[in-house]
């Protein structure tokens, strides 16, 4: 059954011939591992909330405290990204188009929200948007409290946020030939037009993926936000918070209905903005 | 300043530094309307910098360039209806070749906007002119060297520029591609009569498109001149090795006498001051001299067969490069013979560079 022609034909189907082997044993390790690292700890989570059934789930998700922790998280999740979308792409844009003395510096400050453990820029964040820090006594003057409110939820999220959509803009930019700014010039585009028609087209299938990596990191984005966000019910707590609450009351149906909620909304999401990537895949396809 | 009537471009006592490198210095230039002139340089000549201060993509330090007569030197390079065609093309790889080509026209206010139709109707013909009728709906990454390159030059004239300005055009296409469309560029200027400045670095592509090229080194312009003019009339030793090929033969000047070694070279020296000089010529422009008495004389180091005839690389007594000299079967030396050698024409320049003195023609 399993001669060797009939496998070589069967492993044509997955893969076009190269000239490095080993198909079979890295698909293999890929499955292993994606099925060890990913999928297990996930089926578990399902498996766990399953005795909840739909409906139970549904009770979860409509429980007041808890669909107003979903909705803090996803809510200031997304706008969090749209800030980071933003300076992200002006950050990418000054450290690939120019050269100041510090770039490089500058650029590796970039990355310190990946290495900084989430607890200590937590901490940070709070101690300087508190209402005696650095930050938080001049806005106070002018009646703007930061620490301990949803905008603290944000201003951690786009903190955390920030390097994915950079790291990812920033090869496409370099990409970008200054010609082509150029170009658009001479053929009489004004500046507007140029970064609208001439930059952004190239830059969004990046730009998109910067945003869903940055989602999704401040979906499940815990330590930094709980030391600023106050964590009051119904105003500024987090769905991860409300997770650990739950455990630490031994509701483990309630925690990993929570956790499944989330899990459905984050896959939805992501698939979503997966789609609209393919499309704009599509449509900049020459890019 | 005050306006410049007659050009259609005026380049005036233009410098631009980039740091502490001069990338261009004094230079002035007058194209008339409808002229195809080449810009001609080595690389580092500042060729494409002066074609980028004429489209207002670097702005000179000093000096003024005039369009029509109008001071244009603070014009913004959106404003002054050049088109400008890259070396890389700088196509929008996001858009297709139509939009590519009708890009010009759609950014346009919406007050001198073309209509939608109308944009599409001008594009359609602009990609008839150049040729790609039917591949408007194409991305340039589907498309080769050479066609992209036209897409390029039809982008550039939908705005209908008062001037087209390309870059190196043919510096990334293979040779057999270059020369097609080198033929058909010439074809282009004669039917839009734009007033057309490109760069290159080819010597054989100024000389056979333009008509007149500029030649320029070190920032500065050496020649400005018909390809004749070039050729028969170089103003400095640079134009007449780099224009061409050349041969410098190391001469002393004294009393109005050339002296090659012991030997005296008949090139009148009128205006050149005694001292070291050198004698240019083209190796076309050195023979066996059939007389049997020569100004130089060589050795015949090794024959090799051409179809015409004999091809003799030589030793010139007293120097230490070989000539290249071809010869009729008939009258063809043997290996090892000593040679007379006479000169149809060479330009005499005094060695130090800096002090160019125009000498007579020789013999």
């Amino acid at each position: 059954m399993t001669s060797p022609n009939f496998a070589g034909r069967n492993a044509r189907r997955f893969k076009a011939p190269s000239v490095i082997p080993g198909f079979g044993l890295t698909f293999g390790y890929t499955l292993l591992y994606l099925g060890l690292v990913v999928l297990l700890p996930l089926a578990a989570l399902i498996w766990r909330s399953s005795g909840l059934g739909l409906s139970g789930l549904y009770d979860i998700a409509t429980e007041p405290r808890v669909a107003a922790g979903l909705r803090t998280t996803f809510f200031i999740s997304f706008c969090a990204a749209l800030v980071d979308l933003f300076f992200g792409l002006i950050v990418a844009w000054v450290l690939t188009r120019y050269d100041f003395f510090g770039r490089r510096l500058l650029d590796a400050f970039v990355d310190l929200p990946f290495a900084l453990p989430t607890a200590v820029a937590g901490i940070s964040l709070a101690a300087l948007y508190a209402p005696n820090g650095w930050f938080g006594e001049p806005l106070a003057a002018y009646g703007i409290k930061i620490a301990y409110t949803r905008w603290g939820i944000l201003v951690a999220l786009i903190f955390i946020g920030l390097p994915f959509v950079v790291r990812t803009v920033q090869p496409i930019v370099a990409e970008l030939e200054t010609e082509l700014e150029e170009a658009s010039a001479t053929l009489g585009a004004s500046r507007v037009q140029t970064v609208l028609r001439v930059l952004l087209p190239p830059l969004a299938p990046a730009l998109l993926t910067g945003f869903a990596l940055a989602f999704a990191r401040s979906i499940g984005e815990y330590g930094s936000v709980i030391f600023i966000a106050g964590n009051i019910a119904y105003v500024s707590e987090i769905a991860p918070l409300l997770i650990v609450v739950k455990l630490e009351q031994y509701d483990i149906p309630g925690a990993t209905g929570i956790a499944t909620i989330m899990l459905a909304i984050s896959f939805a999401a992501l698939l979503a903005i997966n789609l609209v990537q393919a499309f704009a895949r599509k449509r900049f396809g020459h890019v | 300043m005050g306006r410049q009537q007659g050009f259609a471009i005026r380049v005036e006592g233009v410098e631009q530094d980039f740091g502490a490198f001069p990338a261009l210095r004094d230079v002035t230039l007058d194209i008339q309307p409808g002229e195809l002139v080449a810009l001609l340089g080595p690389s580092g000549s500042g060729k494409t910098t002066l074609l980028r201060v004429i489209a207002g993509l670097n702005a000179p330090d000093r000096g003024h360039v005039y369009f029509d007569g109008e001071d244009a030197t603070n014009l913004p390079v959106q404003d002054r209806r050049v088109g400008f065609v890259f070396q890389n093309y700088a196509l929008f790889k996001h858009m297709t070749v139509a939009d590519n080509i009708a890009y010009g026209l759609k950014v346009r206010p919406r007050r001198s906007r073309p209509s939608r139709s109308a944009i599409a109707a001008r594009a359609n013909e602009l990609l008839r002119f150049v040729q790609l009728e039917g591949l408007g709906g194409r991305y340039p990454a589907q498309l080769s060297g050479g066609q992209r390159q036209r897409v390029a030059l039809a982008r550039a004239l939908a705005i209908e520029p008062r001037v087209l300005l390309l870059d190196e055009p043919f510096g990334a296409l293979d040779a057999r591609v270059r020369k097609d469309l080198r033929r058909w560029l010439r074809e282009v200027h004669k039917e839009t009569g734009l007033t057309t400045v490109f760069v290159t670095h080819d010597q054989d592509e100024a000389m056979e498109l333009a008509d007149r090229v500029v030649v320029l080194n070190e920032g500065r312009i050496e020649q400005i001149g018909t390809p004749a003019q070039l050729y028969d009339q170089p103003a400095s030793p640079f134009v007449i090795s780099f224009v061409g090929e050349a041969v410098a033969l190391p001469v002393t000047v004294a009393a109005g006498h050339v002296k090659f070694g012991d030997r005296e070279l008949h090139i009148d020296t009128h205006g050149l001051r005694s001292g070291p000089a050198r004698v240019f010529f083209r190796p076309a422009d050195i023979a066996v001299s059939a007389s049997g008495a020569g100004e130089i004389e060589g050795r015949v180091e090794s024959l090799r067969r051409t179809p015409a005839g004999v091809r003799a690389t030589i030793a010139i007594d007293g120097y230490d490069q070989t000539l290249e000299i071809d010869s009729p079967l008939e009258n063809a030396a043997a290996l090892g013979d000593r040679v007379p050698l006479s000169l149809a024409k060479a330009r005499i320049f005094p060695t130090e560079e800096s002090a160019y003195v125009d000498a007579g023609e020789g013999i």
